[in-house]
């Protein structure tokens, strides 16, 4: 080809780039121009839009997927009285805010954020939207306009811990720690005094990966923890890693936000499932009928948010029975876990023999109890 | 039988050198409606969220430059270290640490401190940066350890220190036990261009940077000296330029770069030190430099390009339902295509009709 | 003290994956090129591995639909790099983006999936032997296949002529052309035989390390491999104990931890980094112990008839 000829082909191709991006600039205005007349419109019996901003993918089979089956029981729920939609895998830093502003500007009303990473922005976004109602989950500041949600998921890991007192055969329990927040180490508190409860002599071990979601990392720290004695583990991580090391290594586990019984069906001993729905539900509820206010709320298995499932076959019967106890304890409030006397790991009390731990209390735990063995990273 | 052949140029073509990025856009636009269209998308719409959403109003515009503005600052620093054949793959790490030390400075301010705390911030993100390529540096020098490796794990160590830091010490005592540092004194905020937009005097220090850069590379001896000593250490020596010097220029200014994009990003947007720093800049801004070609007039464009990448795949998502994964899918085809395209500057190809 | 054969058995298995990535992307850089490009392929090729068993329920058909997606990847990136003389540094690193995206992409549909059940291996005899049997005898046949192949490598580079015209290409491009040898092509088998390689260790990854996909979950062993080849000076054997190494540290971190120790476990994440760093730097001290083991071209293109 020679020379003439390649550069005429190269002008061609680079008029065609500049083209096409001009032509779809012009189609672009032509659609602006009704986008931006829709919020001018009266709102009469417009479905109400509600965004998700989820921090993971929703194919995580844990966190972002129980949310997002939350999402789906709204639309369930409210058929076309609503319009959903979702981003995922925004991460928690600067790019977060900028997501949850475009949230708004595309007229979403109602907006749930689903990890503690977005309390800021969100914070900020709310400051500027004074119309736009925002939730956010795990997190503890409110405004007139945000309101905070959370799960009692240590509900769920004393149930758990109950089972694995009774199944441990050497009294050597195993928690494989995400991040070491509030919530993580009352979730390994909690699962050891449910442990205790049926079996005093058990010891929990903590291994901690540092991340959310990291499957090999999870997979290493269990069989750590495996390798170390452990025979029931438990996780606060979002993958069925732990689930299916366990089964391969021939020791039982528990799956953590969604029932994962599928993935490691010889070692399962039951889910601790997180249920959003709800909550999501009554939120937009809220919304719809005007009743929507502010304040901080913590669901558990009394309002159906937390729940243990799918028990393995060879619990013993009493087990399952005191579970059933339990859950129904809960949701009628007879049972409480965190009544004292509770003692630390050096030997203090931190509860005193009675008493009852209130939300704040319970929010600000950064102490392993007797009988959880190491050192919380960071911590005093 | 036709058969293509290269053919070696007589000289690079400059018309090649300016028409190659542009063709591999257009093959990467192109390649990318294709994409959309077996997706079952739009594909005008596809290409439109992607080019035009994120520049289409000043709020857009000014969310595309605080999002080019770390790209573009860091990219600036690898420029001089891969112009001098010192791969610095870590300049994650110097973010990080540049971060950190930044936050350090504005965790000292109080309500009644004054606004010139602000350049201290800056300075300390540079010195932190700085500090942690000058690892590389030394283990390179001294030991003569692969820098490629080096940086590469100091950025898992860098992670490291910054959980260490916001889990332990520096953690808000009034923060209900979360890992992150209190929210730094409204006086330590990174000074806006204009009111509405998050838009910072970044921006201004990224391009005047490019320009100092610029000066730099084409126009001064010393310049021209750190190029030589690092892509030919023995003409160097028989010229009088140290390859020593060469190393640790390009590392502590490229430390700096990325050290000053973390203290902006740190003491700007995000206001608080969190684990959630590490964004991926300093490894995103390789791409940004390798796709300006390590001109530095160039990456001010690329860094705008790639970062209209980042902005069009969040949006993607919710205007298209496509996964956020399509942003590193084009991204790559970006790069492969103009790698490919970039062989036209030194390579003809020449049709030759088979003789066989 | 059970717990320490536990312990080693489970650095062979971490040092497993690593190591057959290290090794393949020594072949590579023996040749002369680096392919930055590991992570996107292991990547890929984890999910070819997987999304193979979850359809056929064969393992092996998975490990090799791995090492197919690695070996057409560095096929890509071989044409680019050897024919088209792009930057090597560059295209790997948009090879590395490309899976990574990719992989994330076209894996979305097999998230929730699962592999039928996972066998544990046990060599009869050997594998009841008191501590040695669990340290040493229950791995997965890929384990000891890598060692084997450690070894047989060392044999080919050294030892066969074939090896010798390799490691020539890698040396000197030049001369090795001037004697007649076809060094492109034998630079394109190289960077094809060790991509096919990066993807047996994804798809080791993927299919029997930690039996599910989800997107980037090699989570940077790639380029731990690649870190590791210039670790071990580009010697196969070193290469080998350099992955247990990092695999050994990686396991040992937890196993302190659930033993209590009582440091910071960010400290103890940092630990496999650092050590590779300190063996680093103590090895590469003698610049000309590196110089007589890095191939001299390595990274620089290659004109044929310049």
């Amino acid at each position: 080809m020679s020379d003439p000829h390649k550069r005429s082909l190269l002008k061609l191709a680079a008029l065609t780039a500049i083209a096409a991006v001009t032509l779809a600039g012009c189609g672009k205005k032509e659609e602006a121009a009704p986008a931006a007349s829709a919020p001018a419109a009266p709102a009469k019996a417009e479905p109400l839009k509600v965004a998700f901003a989820y921090v993971g993918p929703v194919g995580d089979g844990g966190w972002t997927f129980a949310h997002d089956n939350g999402r789906k029981a709204v639309e369930k729920e409210f058929g076309d009285k609503v319009v959903t939609s979702f981003v995922e895998k925004v991460p928690e830093s600067a790019d977060a805010e900028r997501v949850i502003r475009d949230m708004v500007g595309q007229g979403n009303q109602l907006i749930f954020g689903t990890t503690f990473g977005y309390m800021e922005p969100m914070l900020k976004v709310a400051a500027d939207n004074k119309g736009v109602k925002f939730e956010h989950a795990t997190g503890y500041k409110t405004a007139d306009n945000m309101r905070t949600y959370d799960s009692r998921t240590y509900e769920g890991a004393y149930m758990a811990g109950v089972i694995a007192g009774a199944m441990t055969k050497n009294n050597t329990l195993g928690v494989v720690g995400s991040i070491p927040i509030p919530e993580v180490i009352r979730n390994i508190n909690s699962f050891t005094l449910g442990a205790q409860s049926v079996n005093p002599k058990i010891k929990t071990k903590v291994v901690w990966v540092n991340e959310w979601f990291n499957p090999p990392k999870e997979t290493e720290a269990a069989t750590a923890l495996i390798n170390g004695g452990a025979d029931v583990l438990m996780q606060n991580t979002d993958s069925s890693a732990v689930l299916q090391t366990a089964e391969k290594m021939g020791k039982r586990a528990f799956g953590w936000d969604s029932d994962m019984t599928a993935y490691g069906p010889k070692a399962h001993l039951g889910s601790a499932v997180i249920n959003w729905g709800p909550y999501y539900v009554k939120a937009v509820r809220d919304a719809l009928e005007g009743k929507w206010a502010t304040g901080q709320t913590w669901w558990g298995v009394k309002e159906g948010a937390i729940d243990m499932v799918s028990l393995a076959a060879d619990v013993p019967e009493a087990t399952k029975q005191k579970v059933d106890a339990i859950r129904a304890g809960l949701k009628d409030g007879s049972h409480v876990i965190w009544k004292g006397p509770i003692v630390g790991q050096d030997g203090k009390e931190v509860l005193a023999k009675d008493a009852v731990a209130d939300d704040k209390f319970l929010g600000g735990i950064n102490f392993y109890i007797k009988g959880v063995e190491g050192k919380i990273p960071g911590g005093k | 039988m036709l058969e293509l052949k290269l053919e070696a140029r007589p000289q690079p073509s400059r018309f090649w050198s300016y028409g190659s990025p542009l063709l591999a856009l257009a093959l990467t636009t192109a390649l990318g409606a294709v994409l959309f269209a077996l997706l079952g998308k739009n594909p005008v719409q596809g290409l439109l969220v992607f080019f035009w959403e994120p520049v289409k109003s000043g709020y857009a515009l000014g969310e595309l430059m605080v999002k080019a503005t770390p790209l573009l600052l860091i990219a600036l620093g690898l420029a001089v270290c891969f112009r001098s054949n010192v791969w610095n793959i870590g300049a994650e790490g110097q973010f990080i640490i540049g971060a950190v030390f930044a936050s350090g400075m504005a965790l000292l301010a109080d309500r009644d401190t004054g606004r010139w705390i602000v350049p201290l911030i800056l300075l300390a993100g540079v010195a932190g940066g700085m500090v942690w390529a000058g690892l590389t540096a030394v283990l390179r020098d001294r030991f003569n350890a692969n820098e490629i490796l080096v940086s590469l794990m100091l950025v898992y160590v860098a992670d490291m220190v910054l959980n260490y830091l916001v889990y332990g010490p520096w953690k808000d005592p009034m923060g209900y036990n979360f890992p992150q540092t209190k929210t730094f004194e409204l006086v330590t905020q990174i000074p806006r261009l204009m009111p509405g937009s998050r838009v910072s005097i970044g921006l201004l220090l990224a391009l005047l940077g490019a320009g100092a850069l610029w000066l730099f590379l084409f126009r001064t001896r010393a310049g021209l000296a750190q190029q030589v000593g690092g892509l030919a250490p023995a003409a160097a020596r028989y010229a009088g330029f140290s390859s020593r010097r060469a190393l640790w220029t390009a590392l502590l200014v490229s430390g700096a770069a990325a050290g000053l994009a973390g203290a902006l990003e740190v003491a700007g947007p995000i206001g608080q030190l969190t684990p959630y720093v590490p964004a991926g800049y300093g490894f995103a801004a390789i791409i940004v430099a390798f796709v300006g070609r390590l001109h530095p007039v160039a990456m001010v464009f690329s860094a705008v390009l790639l970062s209209m990448f980042y902005i069009g795949g969040e949006l993607a998502q919710s205007r298209l339902g496509l996964p956020k994964s399509i942003t590193g899918v084009f991204q790559g085809l970006l790069l492969f295509t103009l790698l490919a395209c970039d062989t036209l500057i030194n390579y003809r190809l020449r049709r030759s009709a088979g003789s066989h | 003290m059970e717990s320490y054969a536990l312990l080693l058995a489970a650095t062979l298995n971490a040092g497993t994956v690593l190591a057959i990535a290290a090794l393949g992307l020594l072949i590579n850089e023996k040749a002369g090129v680096v392919n930055l490009g590991a992570e996107g392929m292991m990547l890929c090729a984890a999910l070819a591995g997987f999304a193979t068993v979850v359809h056929s329920g064969s393992d092996w058909l998975g490990f090799a639909a791995g090492m197919g997606a690695g070996a057409l990847l560095a096929a890509l990136f071989g044409v680019l790099v050897i024919w088209l003389n792009t930057n090597q540094y560059a295209t790997g690193l948009a090879l590395s983006l490309f899976g990574l995206g990719f992989s994330a992409f076209a894996g979305i549909g097999y998230v929730q999936a699962k592999l039928p059940e996972r066998v544990q291996h046990h060599i009869p005899w050997l594998g009841d032997i008191p501590w040695l049997g669990p340290a040493l005898f229950r791995q997965h046949p890929l384990v000891y296949a890598t060692m084997l192949f450690c070894a047989a490598l060392i044999w080919w580079l050294y030892r066969t002529r074939a090896g010798l015209v390799l490691r020539s290409v890698g040396e000197s491009p030049e001369s090795a052309h001037a004697l007649g040898y076809p060094v492109r092509r034998i630079r394109l088998l190289a960077v094809v035989t060790g991509g096919a390689l990066c993807g047996l260790s994804g798809a080791y990854l993927s299919v029997v390390y930690t039996p599910l996909w989800v997107e980037g979950m090699v989570a940077g062993k790639g380029w731990i491999a690649l870190a590791l080849t210039t670790f071990a000076t580009w010697r196969p054997s070193r290469a080998l104990l350099g992955a247990y190494l990092f695999g050994g540290v990686t396991m040992l971190q937890f196993h302190l931890q659930s033993v209590g120790v009582d440091v910071p476990s960010q400290w103890m994440t940092m630990l496999p980094y650092l050590a590779t760093i300190l063996v680093l730097a103590l090895i590469s001290r003698n610049p000309a112990w590196i110089r007589i083991n890095k191939p001299a071209s390595l990274g620089r293109p290659f004109h044929p008839g310049a």
